[in-house]
């Protein structure tokens, strides 16, 4: 069995996870992080996209709003790239009439949040489509953000600063050492889920940041992390109704989110608590409710053609009180929570639930050492999570090392804020129009080759995750058996390079990325190769003739029923039609479901088939 | 004349109309990809599907539009940037929503994706110029004989070419010597009075170019006991929605509006022999500038038809008079290629220019399938889309040499005309195929022994 020895292991490779392993490589510790899938495959890829600027959380959960101003405001230097500056509306339309607006405007003056209220009719004429019965509209620093973006680029930082990272790699158990007393954490046991190897990985300290699976990761340690798992449905619809940010000005509820993300607005969310994190099923009630809710926010919207549906379980955590002092808390409010705790001492529905992040330090908490968790909290303050994180662990390693994630920036800030424009600005000025693999999301070949060969991909869903593959109007009707040719072309391609200048923060720019594979250009300072390499970088398995997920047969059908999965919740209307189309193309023109006998599945396989409420869904 | 007002939130103070919402219909079937015969020709325009439905998704709705009268709210950086050329070599010609399976506003999402660019970037002179047909008109008008001199001498278009980038071949009407109302005013005495009346939309081409195509049109309504109504009347405007200058045109289209409303609630219909003019007032003007809820427009395009529309309604009616003619003393067969222009296919009334001219005794109807001509108003005007607008024309061109080929065995015969609903489309009609083209109108003119096909003049008149 392979081993490798690392100061810090970090187990999750969403947001905090990255973030986590970013700060910690910064800070000089030798880091590895592990994640059983692709990066952000779990909850930080399934959100709505919104940076909060807190405004949300000011009546309800002030500590949560607390860090996220102070996080919104360092994220849009750290991140810019990954951030649209598009601004945020909190609007009282007609049946939230009640005193909530003006205790809503005091207290983010109190917590330092900036709230200018303007005219309804200057909100109706920049957002046409908005409620038009609006009588109040407040103006916030909300924004969109890109999450894919954003974990990549923080996790190209953390290689930058030294960290490795495994992705597809999954943590199958946790060696403790010691007896009664010092009982610690020394090692991992890590399954490689392309190939199948054990892989075993001895660690000083274990930051556990797998978000809705950080119970099943601490229950691996024998210790009982009790997580509140809120499941979220979100809806996409095919263009962007807003462009701006828009909530409900009133206590937060299911449906009062429109967030304006790349092409399209997401309307979210439902909140269910479930016990399972994986298998989320998108119930009818809930997406009816979706769109009543979302026709307060804009009339029409359920009129509106829906692309595609999804789920996502926030990782709340309710400390139980007897052992709340635990807690550690970076941003102190403790009046506050302290009364909320005690009027509600059994652990409160996820609706309730604090956003707040919370650290576990087991050792303290539990009387194990070399373990910390980190859950809680919001995307928009997964780089405070990390610092809090950290810094228990060098408490605990006994070490005193500064956090610098606040003023340093990930590659590819200097692109500044993305807009929505960006990718047709390019591809115009750069005649790249018949490049176009995804034509919704304007893909070129170029970023899909790139992506293929740079970031370890196992599925095409992989590469939507990289390069909004298939995530527009026709859900990979088009481009699924485009994507798929041109991987078979470089899985057989002996002389194809791997595209070693290609750089992470161009990942999604039609223009550098093509800059990028050519000579040496203006493109900016190269960015550094990665400090540690432990070994040369196997061929992504995609593409790798020797790995079998990179069958184009497994690789179409894992591709084709993961975006019917999105689909089958919202098939009415002009989505149908397309599916029809769809469905023309791939089951009877192509044939997809009588492809040669094959029984290879992929590590994602079964996770495509899952989770349907909807019976005989499965396309194959 | 001065520019309009800049250009200003009109469209963006309304919701969505059925242009906006049309995006949502397209499932990229690729079918308006293989029809476009711009995208065949050249690689500047990448197509509907492309510049249409799908750039539209990159196009911040609201931007730039609007902007804070006291310039107090300036967009974010990177809003309201306009990210797209190409979608200006979309020449507008439809063939795009013809053939949409979904029914998706193609070329009206183009138009107001060009309004746009007009409104972040402003206007080139040349563009500015070439959307004011009726400016060009009557300032031509004023002093016909020079003008046609001056525009037309060698080096005047060569000169055009140079400074405004007007392409030096493309075809260019000439001014007549009279314009339609003043031979009308000069003709009153002889037209017909009647209780049964129609209104007549002559549109700027019969106004100072071509004023013999209205001649025909009157003579035909007189012929069949109508009399024939001709208000004050502007520019349809669209040769300004076609540049993107859709304040200016709103200006137009409600002063049409207004000018027409007494007529429209006395319940005459309004009928126009320029395809494009009457397709404006139907439809473009009301989608393109969002005025689906105004009114008058509602009132002013319900009452509207294509000449022929109107004309087919009669015969349906049989109160067509029955007394047409050979065009050639029945000598042969009259071989008449005929190419039904984009415009009026847009109206969606089949071809009734078609149904009726095969009524003519002896005549032999050849209808081209060529998807457009090219020139799309003023599209194939323009130095830059000139040899675009021929390459897309060429379908045509060969339809119309191959009918008068007379090697060809099959041919049967000489061919002295093409016929042709739309203005300029007959301009680059001849121009690309060495044939004179007559409006159908004046086909059926000539059939009732009114008109004399060959000078352009109404017979036992002047």
């Amino acid at each position: 069995m392979k081993r490798i020895q690392t100061e810090i292991l970090v187990i999750g490779g969403g947001a905090t996870g990255t973030g986590v392993a970013w700060d910690a490589a910064l800070r000089g510790f030798q880091t590895v992080l592990v994640e059983k899938r692709d990066l952000t495959h779990g909850t930080t890829g399934r959100y709505h996209g919104l940076l909060h600027s807190g405004a949300r959380y000011v009546l309800k959960d002030a500590d949560s709003a607390v860090e996220c101003i102070r996080e919104n405001r360092i994220l849009r230097r750290t991140h810019a790239h990954c951030i649209e500056d598009t601004g945020g509306f909190f609007i009282v339309t007609p049946e939230d009439e009640d005193d909530y607006p003006d205790r809503f405007a005091a207290a983010c003056r109190r917590l330092d949040i900036p709230c200018d209220e303007i005219p309804a009719s200057t909100a109706l004429r920049r957002e046409p489509l908005l409620n038009p019965g609006v009588s109040r509209v407040f103006e916030l620093p909300d924004a969109a953000a890109d999450s894919f973006l954003a974990a990549h680029a923080t996790a190209q930082a953390a290689r930058q600063a030294g960290a490795l990272l495994l992705p597809y790699h999954e943590l199958t158990g946790l060696h403790l050492s010691g007896g009664d007393g010092n009982r610690a954490v020394s090692a991992a046991a890590v399954l490689d889920t392309v190939t199948g190897e054990e892989l075993r990985i001895d660690a000083d300290l274990v930051i556990n940041a797998a978000g809705a699976w950080c119970g099943q990761v601490a229950a691996l340690a024998g210790v009982e992390v009790n997580m509140i798992l809120g499941k979220g449905v979100m809806l996409a619809t095919n263009a962007r109704l807003t462009n701006t940010v828009i909530n409900r000005c009133k206590m937060p509820g299911d449906g009062d989110i429109l967030v304006p993300i790349h092409t399209v607005s997401v309307i979210g969310t439902t909140d269910q608590q479930v016990s399972d994190p994986e298998n989320l099923s998108i119930e009818q009630w809930e997406i009816d409710l979706m769109l009543t809710e979302g026709d307060k926010l804009v009339p029409g919207l359920s009129r509106s053609r829906i692309l595609r549906a999804w789920a996502g379980v926030r990782p709340l955590y309710h400390e139980p009180p007897s052992s709340h002092e635990s807690i550690h808390r970076p941003a102190p409010h403790p009046d506050r929570r302290a009364s909320r705790l005690e009027a509600k001492p059994a652990s409160p529905a996820s609706r309730d639930a604090t956003r707040a992040l919370a650290l576990l330090d087991h050792r303290q908490r539990d009387g194990l050492s070399g373990f910390i968790t980190i859950t809680g909290g919001k995307w928009t303050t997964f780089r405070l999570m990390a610092e809090s994180a950290v810094d228990a662990a060098c408490a605990q390693l006994g070490v005193s090392r500064p956090c610098h994630t606040a003023e340093t920036p990930v590659p590819g800030v200097e692109q500044g804020h993305y807009w929505l424009g960006h990718r047709l600005d390019e591809v115009e000025s750069e005649n790249r129009q018949s490049e176009l693999i995804c034509e919704c999301e304007l893909v070129t070949r170029s970023m899909l080759e790139g992506a293929a060969q740079r970031n370890p991909t196992v599925t095409l869903d992989d590469l939507r995750r990289d390069v909004r593959l298939g995530m527009g109007p026709c859900q990979g009707g088009f481009c699924t058996y485009r994507a798929v040719g041109v991987l078979h072309q470089l899985r057989s391609d002996e002389t194809a390079t791997d595209a070693a200048d290609w750089k992470v923060a161009h990942m999604q720019s039609p223009a550098h990325h093509h800059r990028d594979g050519g000579p040496p250009a203006d493109g900016g300072p190269a960015e550094p190769a990665p400090a540690a390499q432990p070994e040369p970088r196997r061929p992504s398995p995609a593409i790798d003739p020797a790995a079998a997920v990179s069958q184009p047969n497994l690789l179409l059908r894992d591709f084709l029923q993961e975006r019917w999965k999105g689909v089958v919740p919202i098939l009415w209307g002009d989505q149908l039609r397309q599916e029809r189309l769809d469905e023309l193309i791939y089951l009877s023109i192509l044939n997809a479901d009588h492809l040669p006998a094959d029984e290879r599945q992929s590590p994602l396989s079964e996770f495509y088939r899952s989770g349907f409420s909807y019976p005989g869904s499965r396309l194959t | 004349m001065s520019q309009d007002s800049p250009p200003v939130a009109v469209m963006q103070s309304v919701p969505p109309n059925s242009v906006g919402i049309s995006l949502n219909a397209c499932i990229k079937c690729n079918i308006c990809v293989s029809y476009c015969p711009v995208s065949e020709v050249t690689d500047s325009f990448p197509g509907p599907k492309y510049a249409a439905p799908q750039s539209e998704r990159f196009r911040e709705f609201g931007y730039p539009y609007f902007q804070d009268a006291a310039g107090s709210n300036p967009p974010a950086p990177g809003r309201g940037r306009v990210p797209d050329a190409s979608v200006d070599y979309c020449s507008g010609c439809r063939v795009c929503n013809e053939v949409c399976p979904t029914g998706v506003r193609i070329a009206e999402i183009n138009a107001r994706a060009r309004a746009r660019i007009v409104a972040a970037e402003g206007l080139s002179l040349r563009n500015r110029l070439l959307g004011r047909s009726d400016l060009l008109g009557r300032v031509g008008s004023v002093a016909p004989a020079l003008a046609n001199a001056l525009l037309h001498h060698p080096l005047s278009r060569r000169l055009a070419a140079v400074l405004f980038g007007v392409a030096e071949k493309a075809p260019l009407p000439r001014w007549h010597n009279e314009t339609f109302s003043r031979w009308l005013k000069r003709t009153r005495s002889r037209r017909l009075r009647s209780e049964r009346k129609v209104v007549y939309f002559h549109g700027c081409a019969t106004q100072h170019y071509e004023p013999f195509v209205g001649m025909a049109a009157v003579l035909v309504l007189e012929h069949l006991g109508y009399e024939v109504v001709v208000p004050p009347q502007s520019c349809c405007g669209l040769p300004l929605l076609s540049n993107g200058e859709f304040s200016a045109a709103e200006t137009y289209h409600r002063r049409n509006v207004a000018q027409f409303a007494d007529y429209v609630q006395a319940g005459y219909p309004i009928l126009g022999a320029s395809t494009s003019c009457t397709l404006t007032l139907k439809e473009e003007a009301p989608e393109l500038l969002d005025l689906e809820g105004d009114e008058g427009t509602q009132a002013l395009k319900r009452n509207t038809w294509d000449i022929f529309e109107w004309l087919r309604e009669r015969e349906n009616q049989g109160q067509l008079p029955a007394d047409l003619g050979s065009l050639n003393n029945g000598q042969e067969p009259f071989i008449l290629p005929y190419h039904a222009p984009c415009q009026l296919r847009a109206h969606r009334i089949g071809k009734p220019a078609l149904d009726l001219l095969a009524l003519i005794p002896g005549i032999d109807l050849r209808e081209s399938h060529a998807r457009c001509c090219g020139i799309a108003g003023t599209y194939g005007l323009k130095s830059e889309k000139y040899q675009i607008a021929m390459d897309v024309g060429a379908e045509l061109f060969d339809f119309a040499a191959a009918q008068a080929d007379t090697s060809d065995p099959a041919v049967q015969g000489a061919v002295s005309f093409t016929a042709c609903d739309s203005e300029t489309c007959r301009w680059q009609l001849e121009h690309g195929a060495g044939l004179p083209s007559r409006h159908p109108i004046e086909l059926l003119a000539a059939s009732y022994g009114l008109y004399d096909l060959q000078a352009r003049q109404p017979l036992n008149e002047n």
